[in-house]
């Protein structure tokens, strides 16, 4: 079948929609509301084309390509259509450019230059609206939202959470938390991460950083997550799943940070603390089965929220931002002669849900936090962006020594599967160590647990004992598992599509196809470090046999949980006249 | 069966459309949901009882004067496609006609011939106020669904995937009546017409689907004798005509309201369009929702700024989600160009 878009004959397959072929070959088509992780909505009204004679334009998203459609993609009429909803939909995104995270990569803008938009043309009719904060981690600025509902799309058909919805009718409608005793939020920040105007967005701690930066009083240190640096590049327009780890280290010295970590170093500590429960619970008959991961804190505050029940069954391991805190925050700090309290510790995480992590009580040191503050990737992008930092062009810097950039296993910590694999690596080898079965297998990759699906299992002989592992990838498929979920003895759940590299405070977009370039990018990782298995990581097993030696397990190793009756809602007044206005920055 | 195809034939043969507006084959979209049987275990019927464009008043009209025939309608409708796959009938009534005609309507189920459908009719209404996208058929089955009411993208049609995602008929009153003034031989092509505003008598009337305007006016003794101009189809989205535009017959939802030329205020009825348009705007697409609502302002500002009024009406006819948004050109067009253009002549 073919049709013409501008006049060039094009092939399709039966059921694409006029987006989709339309982008297949190299035209392009603005979509607001399009999202390919989202039910198809039209809502936003910008991917409207010209199908020659009809009446009415068409949107792309939503309309099937048919056989002899002559489209038109630019023409006057588009141009028009497209030019006044713009001026429509600025009428109630109200600028904030100057402290937006997206403000270097804002579709709004970009067509507003496109189709000579004047985007002060309606008065803004949202400037009264309210922020909804959902703990420190996310919020929801009504005075910024486009009403496309891809937040409650994003919370309600992939996370399946349904903590957001539609209130009101027409121009009252506003996205609102559902208040509903039986429902909460887990802060994953899927919602920020479907969101194409920022109304959706994380709470952000950059600025709180960056005052930070200029103290001299206080020792600043950074640590960036396993999947940031498989990400990070794509807000610098370099090919997906590239890898920049070492212009990452750059970066965060130049913006001013005086000591750079990888929280890899983290993930090791986490996967022989976690191995090492596995081992333990599998020793005693009695042991809660099955073990779950607790590193994504999402699915924590799904855990303490939804099924306190399963309390019990989560590793009292700490999450790998925690376990590197720790360790800067006691080792470090004594070998470098510096008192934790002067020490900041700034995450640098593919997550929204690391914030709310973060401030957990359970998770403090002499009543300060380990963690001092969060920032997800896209405010990194921000900061090297505003900072003028020409990220491309930057050298590769080495970690500084004491806690290097970990395992292999560390680096797929951020693909769904990965924590698993990383601790069933360590486990599976160091049971056979103390094996007297000289055939025990100690194979190294465990290819079953990986990749994009909803939920993937295997059966692992650990030392001739078969235990049943699964793999719940995205929160949106837990209810499947949960039923069938005491035939496992090892469960990961991770509440983001694909792990932590699909996470809530990732570049902008995160596709499936995304997903999968990142998750490539991290097993790439993987094959090229020089030990594969936490435990084989020599500077990492000297600092964990310290920790256990000091006593420390309980400050830094461990942790607990305790069921909660609700998330955390605030609601805050927006200011009438934003300071921060589209005039004062120039993009 | 026989029965059956008797039925869809005398349907198709009476030439049978869609009176809620949209003046679609009653035929097609029945056996369209017959077709969808093949494939899925079960149906719905919904009866939409709406009516939710102001100066339109038939579906009151049969609800208290035919039920029977209307009840007749949804029950050869449940035949037609099978008894056993129609697991419920909603009634869908707004408040007004539910507190009025629900009671008269029990008693007429009650009677042995329907205790078929009896007992799967679900009353459905709407407590708020008047709501005129719940009378959109998609928007209607997301209100009984409890979703937000609001229309949904098309394909699927309901009559494929409508009702919790299972095929669905869904017609209008008068539809159902037809139905069964056909079935029993009775159907002769007659519509009912609301006549309405600065008449003598106003009221519901039956006719020919032949007969024009000023014939229904002429019938119905509704004759101005000052200068007035008249909108069909209703009062929020029919076409405005002069009164020598009038020797066509009325489209749409079949209503005929009158306006006295010199008494009406120019300014006034074209800000009650757009009030009621910007209120009914459910909310879904930015044409509508902020086009609207920015026609509104404008049209309470001293002076208007006609390039920003003339683009915004065109983004809302081309570029709009459903027929709501759609539909608020017609008025304001047609009152330009049949009337306010001729006058300032």
């Amino acid at each position: 079948m073919s049709l013409k878009i501008n006049g060039k004959k094009i092939n399709f397959k039966q059921g694409q929609s006029i987006l989709d072929v339309a982008t297949q070959s190299g035209f392009e088509v603005p979509a607001l509301c399009h999202h390919p992780d989202l039910s198809v909505q039209a809502n936003c009204r910008i991917c409207v084309v010209e199908i020659i004679g009809r009446d009415n334009l068409f949107t792309a998203c939503s309309t099937i390509a048919e056989n002899g459609m002559d489209i038109l993609t630019e023409s006057p009429r588009v141009k028009k259509a497209r030019k006044v909803n713009l001026e429509l939909l600025f009428g109630q995104h109200v600028l904030k450019c100057a402290t937006c995270t997206l403000r270097y990569n804002c579709e709004l803008l970009k067509l507003a230059a496109k189709y000579k938009v004047d985007i002060k043309h309606f008065k803004n009719r949202k400037v009264k609206r309210k922020t909804y904060k959902f703990a420190n981690a996310v919020e929801i600025d009504g005075s910024q939202c486009i009403d496309c509902k891809n937040c409650i799309n994003a919370c309600s058909e992939v996370q399946k959470i349904n903590y957001l919805k539609m209130d009101g009718v027409g121009i009252n409608q506003e996205v609102v938390p559902v208040l509903d005793k039986d429902t909460a939020c887990i802060y994953c920040g899927q919602c920020t991460l479907h969101c194409p105007v920022a109304a959706a967005q994380e709470q952000m701690a950059w600025a709180q950083v960056e005052l930070l930066l200029k103290n001299k009083n206080k020792v600043v240190v950074a640590q960036f997550a396993p999947s940031v640096r498989v990400s990070l590049g794509e807000e610098f327009s370099m090919p997906y799943g590239t890898n920049c780890e070492g212009k990452i280290v750059t970066a965060l010295k130049k913006i001013g940070f005086n000591h750079v970590f990888d929280v890899n170093f983290g993930a090791d500590i986490t996967t022989i603390t976690e191995a090492e429960e596995l081992l333990e619970r599998l020793k005693n008959k009695k042991s809660v089965f099955p073990l779950m991961t607790s590193c994504c804190p999402a699915w924590v505050a799904y855990v303490e929220f939804y099924h306190p029940e399963l309390i019990p069954n989560l590793t009292s391991a700490r999450s790998p931002q925690t376990h590197l805190a720790g360790a800067i925050k006691t080792y470090w700090a004594k070998k470098q002669k510096i008192k934790a309290k002067n020490i900041i510790v700034v995450s640098i995480v593919p997550c929204t849900a690391k914030k709310y992590e973060a401030a957990r009580s359970e998770l403090k040191l002499n009543g300060q936090p380990l963690v001092d503050f969060v920032l997800t990737t896209r405010e990194l992008a921000f900061l090297i962006k505003k900072n003028n930092i020409n990220f491309n062009q930057l050298p590769d810097s080495p970690l500084e020594k004491l806690f290097n950039n970990g395992s292999g296993a560390a680096a797929i910590y951020g693909a769904s599967g990965g924590v698993m694999e990383s601790a069933l690596r360590s486990a599976n080898a160091l049971i056979c160590k103390s094996s007297k079965n000289k055939t025990c297998d100690s194979h190294l990759e465990f290819k079953e647990v990986r990749g994009l699906a909803g939920f993937k299992e295997a059966v692992v002989n650990l030392d001739g004992k078969k235990i049943k592992v699964g793999v719940v990838n995205g929160i949106g498929n837990i209810s499947k598992v949960l039923p069938t979920i005491h035939k496992y003895h090892y469960i990961e759940v991770m509440a983001c599509p694909g792990g932590c590299l699909g996470g809530g405070g990732q570049p902008i977009p995160t596709t499936k196809a995304i997903r999968q370039k990142r998750l490539e990018g991290l097993y790439a990782i993987d094959k090229t470090r020089t030990t594969r298995r936490a435990h084989e990581n020599i500077e990492m097993m000297e600092y964990y046999n310290w920790a256990k030696n000091n006593n420390l397990s309980a400050q830094v190793l461990h942790t607990k949980y305790k069921a909660t009756k609700s998330s955390i809602l605030s609601v805050k007044k927006n200011s009438k006249n934003p300071i921060l206005d589209y005039v004062s920055f120039r993009c | 069966m026989s029965k059956n195809i008797s039925l869809i034939n005398k349907i198709e043969n009476a030439g049978l459309v869609g009176r809620g507006g949209g003046g679609f084959s009653v035929a097609k979209k029945w056996q369209a949901v017959k077709d969808s049987l093949k494939e899925k275990k079960f149906a719905y019927i919904i009866i939409n009882g709406a009516e939710g464009e102001p100066g339109v008043k038939k579906d009151g009209f049969i609800l208290s004067h035919y039920g029977e025939e209307l009840i007749n309608g949804v029950f050869l409708a449940n035949e037609f496609l099978g008894d056993k796959k129609i697991k419920n009938i909603y009634f869908f009534l707004n408040h007004e006609y539910y507190k009025k005609y629900a009671a008269g309507l029990k008693s007429i189920l009650s009677l042995k011939k329907y205790s078929r459908i009896e007992s799967k009719i679900i009353f459905t209404i709407k407590s708020e106020k008047l709501s005129y996208i719940s009378g959109e058929e998609s928007a209607l089955i997301n209100l009984i669904e409890g979703k937000k009411v609001e229309p949904r993208l098309k394909p699927p049609y309901p009559a494929s995937s409508g009702l919790f995602n299972m095929p669905t008929l869904i017609n209008n009153t008068e539809t159902f009546y037809n139905v069964s003034r056909v079935e029993r031989n009775k159907f002769n092509g007659e519509r009912f017409y609301t006549v309405n505003g600065d008449v003598k008598h106003r009221g519901v009337y039956l006719y020919s689907d032949e007969m024009t305007i000023s014939e229904v006016l002429k019938k119905t003794n509704n004759i101005p004798s000052f200068e007035y101009f008249v909108q069909i189809g209703g009062e929020a989205a029919g076409e405005v005509l002069r009164s020598d535009q009038l020797d066509r017959p009325v489209e749409g939802a079949g209503s005929i309201m009158v306006y006295d030329l010199k008494k009406t205020d120019k300014n006034k009825l074209i800000k009650y369009w757009l009030n009621f348009y910007r209120n009914e705007s459910c909310g879904n697409c930015t044409s509508c929702r902020e086009g609207t609502h920015r026609l509104w302002e404008l049209s309470n500002q001293k002076e208007i700024d006609f390039e920003t009024f003339w683009d915004l009406i065109s983004v809302l006819e081309e570029a709009s989600f459903c027929g709501l948004g759609r539909s608020l050109p017609v008025p304001i067009r047609s009152y330009y160009l049949n009337i306010l253009s001729i006058l300032k002549k």
